[in-house]
């Protein structure tokens, strides 16, 4: 073969607060120079970089921050979290087809003190509803009073629910032990805080019967980049290095960023199904190699839908599966070890790739036993990470 | 719509839809208590949300159709936190599969939350906006 093989050799982050005090160009530019210093790899010296199409940090702005000399290439991705993975698809496919050589992936906002996903318009004002971004069907639920992400996920999360006979009372066993892995992460936003299935209960309906409180994620301030290279190069630089040994996106028909009840069948994730089929046959693995999975939580009820289409378990038996203690630390599958992004923050799911990085080299404050792959997915994306 | 307003009818506080180019001809046409759909001219197949071509054959050939507004509830919720800006209690937020096949997000009114059951028989009918205009909304079909 004469690919090259993609590695993760840095990783970076600025602290995660809900008021950072300062822009998102800065939290951009810091998170990249700590990626870059965790690698050992010199700012000048990155030649792509990738992002999300939402962030508001432009690639030339961030590249004179960092002094990079030559930009080779740079890329975005739709979707928002959804696709948080593909930014390491793109940069793997960067990397394997020698275009780049350091690859930079950031995202760094101020979604809780500059403005907030989670909020209804105010006042009317519906300036910042758009159709693009794989979004466009929201302008047709806003009227109806389905105004925020949560609505939307509570959609398209109850045929799953009824189906399957699956209730709020599940989520929240999810996050207990989500919080239970925050309640051990320094960095998480709820360090010490855990919470029981009681705290989950009587939290306050945000969508009833789907999502209490507690089961949706952050709104956070902060940034998370990461630096991809050559395997090659990565065993000469400052960490072990971290193989991506497969990532890829799936975006099947019908399917939409969280506006996602127009695709077949609502009682599965076929975003999901589809990255994990293509995932398993890039890369020659199953289920039964992957030892921990960092899984995107916007919404409790992802977390389960993507345990099922990813064959941890069969359809409908992700509850019973996380009831059984499997995403503990000592189960089959540990889960989010970081907290996720309702425990940790919510930096659109870039700081739970940067966990699956930590879980390899074997850092991670809540490090899961034994070796074995870690799988990263966001649903309409993922990857395999390995160690070298 | 009737264009000399009831001043004594209290304003309606649901906000106004927000068409697109793509999409100006289905609230143009639910401001006359109308409810409309593509097809395809060619192939005959529905689709939603509106777009310039049709997705299995590829055609440019779009008709603008009235759709049987009937269907039945695939998804219902409730939204509580935040609250939906314009109405006074939580409206029932639903997703609906149209007989014709397509899927459309709306209410479903005259009925309890609680009542509402999967796969509930409605049909359309219409509710006032901000700026004078009408988005389709969903009632339990009748038994007839």
């Amino acid at each position: 073969m004469s690919l090259r093989q993609a590695a993760i050799a840095g990783i970076g982050a600025t602290e995660f607060s809900k008021a950072s005090g300062r822009t998102e160009l800065q939290l951009a530019a810091e998170c990249s120079l700590a990626a870059c210093a965790d690698a050992g790899v010199d700012p000048k010296d990155i030649d792509g970089m990738i992002t999300f199409t939402i962030d508001n940090s432009d690639e030339i702005s961030l590249a004179r921050c960092l002094g990079v000399r030559d930009l080779a290439y740079t890329s975005r991705i739709p979707g928002g979290g959804a696709a948080a993975a593909a930014t390491l698809y793109h940069a793997m496919a960067l990397i394997d087809a020698k275009v780049c050589d350091n690859v930079l992936i950031w995202r760094a906002m101020n979604e809780r003190s500059q403005y907030r996903f989670g909020q209804a318009p105010q006042g009317g004002n519906m300036a910042g509803y758009t159709a693009g971004h794989g979004t466009g069907s929201l302008l047709w639920c806003l009227p109806f009073g389905a105004m925020t992400p949560g609505t939307w996920a509570g959609l398209a999360a109850r045929p799953y629910m009824e189906k399957y006979g699956v209730s709020n009372l599940d989520f929240g066993r999810m996050a207990v032990q989500q919080r239970k892995y925050a309640a051990t992460n320094p960095n998480a936003w709820f360090y010490g805080k855990p919470i029981t299935l009681e705290d989950h209960q009587n939290s306050r309906w945000i969508v009833e019967p789907v999502l209490r409180l507690l089961d949706c994620c952050q709104e956070s301030d902060g940034g998370v980049a990461i630096l991809v290279t050559s395997l090659e190069r990565a065993r000469d630089l400052k960490q072990p290095p971290v193989r991506i040994l497969g990532a890829t996106q799936s975006i099947p028909r019908n399917v939409e960023v969280i506006a996602n009840f127009y695709h077949d069948d609502l009682t599965v994730m076929p975003e999901a199904e589809g990255t994990a089929k293509r995932l398993y046959r890039q890369t020659g693995l199953g289920p039964q190699d992957i030892r921990a999975a960092m899984l995107y939580d916007a919404f409790s009820p992802h977390v389960l839908m993507q345990i099922e289409a990813f064959g941890f378990c069969g359809r409908g038996e992700a509850k019973d599966f996380i009831a059984a203690g499997e995403i503990a630390i000592d189960g089959r599958l540990p889960v989010n070890t970081h907290g996720g992004l309702a425990g940790e923050a919510y930096i659109h799911g870039m700081n739970t790739m940067a966990e699956g990085v930590r879980q390899i080299r074997r850092t991670a404050v809540n490090q899961v036993s034994g070796d074995g792959h870690v799988l990263v997915s966001s649903g309409m994306a993922g990857a395999i990470l390995a160690r070298a | 719509m009737d264009s000399s307003p009831d001043s004594s009818a209290p304003k309606p506080t649901r906000i106004a839809p927000i068409p697109t180019l793509d999409t100006q001809f289905f609230w143009d046409a639910a401001d006359r208590s109308s409810f409309v759909g593509q097809q395809c001219g060619d192939c005959r197949a529905f689709r939603f949300p509106p777009a310039p071509m049709c997705p299995s054959c590829n055609s440019l050939n779009t008709q603008i159709v009235e759709l049987s507004g009937r269907g039945r509830v695939i998804s219902w919720i409730k939204p509580i936190h935040p609250p939906a800006f314009g109405f006074k209690e939580p409206p029932t937020v639903a997703v609906i599969e149209l007989d014709e096949g397509t899927r459309f997000v709306s209410n479903i009114v005259g009925i309890a939350f609680e009542d509402v059951r999967l796969n509930l028989p409605v049909e359309v009918c219409f509710d006032a906006t901000m700026g004078k205009h009408q988005v389709p909304v969903f009632r339990p079909r009748s038994a007839s």
